[in-house]
């Protein structure tokens, strides 16, 4: 980016901006699972009017807020260990059933966080070979069971390498699995050999995003 | 009609060995046998195959035995947050099996219920897959085979001298798959009570898939990433 990187940075979606594009896609009423890192932020920011029913696979549907000091427990958390607290009708159950939900295509969207995604709608988000392993945890689930797979990621790693990719490079979570893509840049659906430009963020252009000529479908 | 009742975790744990195959319950450090695993130090057990979906997490729970190398096989799904696993791991001072955690719970399920193998598109087109026998149905998918263990340690708030047993809010995860699974199930509990206090109908697991249980002591419920109102 050189010179113009400074400048450059100041057009794009705060992680917050990007939460709301994901909400945007959720009709009333739909069940829903977060993903640790980013996607987590969805929960705090949907309107309850939505009804919005959130989803966590170690046993939970009925996310709701943060607990105070006084109703904090220890045996209430979500997915990413993080102390929960839950609305009027939730429900806990043991992991089978959890995943029995994912499986069984009774969860309507999963919103997961990624280190790569292709235009193939490919996912990458559990091991960089020979430097870091986080395991897949319940990904490789989640986008095989959701109706609607959506990806949140920045557009660009913190070495300034695109993410969206023609073909993933790193071990795959799920091949052809992802349908939104959410970057602080924009929205984008994979469509095979290219990506569809959605939205873009205010003030940003399709040279921002870096992607090389043919990767990039601009938005209709 | 031998008691399912022992006094402690030692007691309990009387015929685990070197070599044993452990299946511990909880999500992170949420729900974990926090005796039995303590009594597995203690006891300074080695070369086990621990299998549990963190392998303890902030270097707590199964981490603890992780720290004494007490752990030379590991089957589990995430490794984040786990900074022990992670380490001995790129060390291959562990062998670690990585599971799709959908799969790694059904497979236990699948032990304790008698399902010989399923199917499910659960890493399908991924590395999972390799060497793995896999069936097209409405998409791709693979056969995964039942997971099962010597040994299951695992906690619930109320436990009675059957093995009925009845878990708190979001601890329940694993454990009751667990409990079905392995050859011996062993548990503990915060609270010991008395038949029929645990309602028929509010029986999480049926003591049936039980066989020894006790009350347990000194609990540090540990919160991993206590987040409160207006700190999002």
């Amino acid at each position: 980016m050189g010179e113009s990187g400074v400048s450059v940075s100041k057009n794009h979606w705060s992680k917050n901006e990007m939460v709301d594009q994901v909400i945007e896609m959720l009709s009333d009423g739909s069940s829903l699972n977060l993903g640790i890192g980013i996607p987590t932020l969805v929960a705090q920011r949907i309107p309850p009017e939505k009804g919005i029913w959130i989803h966590s696979e170690n046993g939970v549907l009925g996310v709701a807020g943060r607990p105070t000091p006084q109703t904090v427990s220890a045996t209430l958390i979500n997915a990413g260990k993080e102390t929960i607290s839950v609305k009027k009708g939730a429900s806990y159950f043991d992991s089978s059933m959890s995943f029995g939900m994912i499986r069984g295509g009774h969860i309507d969207v999963c919103v997961l966080g990624g280190m790569q995604v292709d235009a193939e709608g490919s996912l990458a988000n559990w091991m960089i070979p020979g430097k870091k392993v986080t395991g897949m945890g319940g990904a490789m689930d989640l986008v095989h069971g959701a109706k609607l797979v959506i990806v949140m990621l920045t557009h660009f790693s913190k070495r300034g390498e695109l993410k969206l990719l023609h073909r993933c490079t790193l071990p795959l979570t799920g091949k052809g699995v992802v349908h939104k893509i959410v970057t602080d840049l924009g929205v984008f659906t994979p469509t095979g050999e290219s990506f569809q430009v959605e939205k873009l963020a205010p003030g940003v252009t399709e040279e921002q995003l870096g992607m090389p000529d043919g990767l990039l479908l601009s938005a209709k | 009609m031998t008691s399912k009742v022992f006094k402690d975790a030692k007691a309990a744990l009387f015929d685990m060995k070197d070599g044993a195959s452990v299946m511990s319950g909880g999500f992170g450090l949420c729900g974990i046998p926090e005796n039995s695993i303590l009594e597995i130090r203690r006891l300074g057990l080695k070369n086990l195959h621990a299998i549990s979906n963190n392998i303890g997490n902030s270097g707590r729970g199964l981490a603890w035995l992780l720290k004494g190398k007490q752990i030379s096989q590991a089957t589990c799904s995430y490794v984040g947050g786990n900074p022990d696993l992670e380490e001995q791991m790129l060390a291959n001072e562990v062998e670690v099996t990585l599971v799709p955690q959908g799969t790694f719970s059904e497979r236990i399920r699948a032990a304790g219920m008698g399902i010989r193998g399923f199917y499910t598109p659960a890493g399908s087109g991924t590395e999972i897959a390799e060497g793995k026998e896999s069936r097209t149905f409405d998409m791709p998918c693979l056969l995964e085979l039942p997971l099962t263990a010597d040994f299951a340690i695992i906690k619930a708030q109320k436990g009675d001298a059957y093995g009925n047993l009845w878990f708190q809010e979001t601890a329940r995860n694993f454990s009751p798959l667990m409990a079905m699974a392995a050859k011996v199930t062993i548990v503990e509990v915060e609270e010991l009570v008395e038949l029929g206090e645990i309602l028929p109908e509010n029986v999480h697991l049926p003591g049936v898939f039980v066989q020894r249980i006790y009350q347990g002591a000194d609990y540090e419920n540990t919160i991993e990433i206590p987040i409160f109102e207006d700190q999002n």
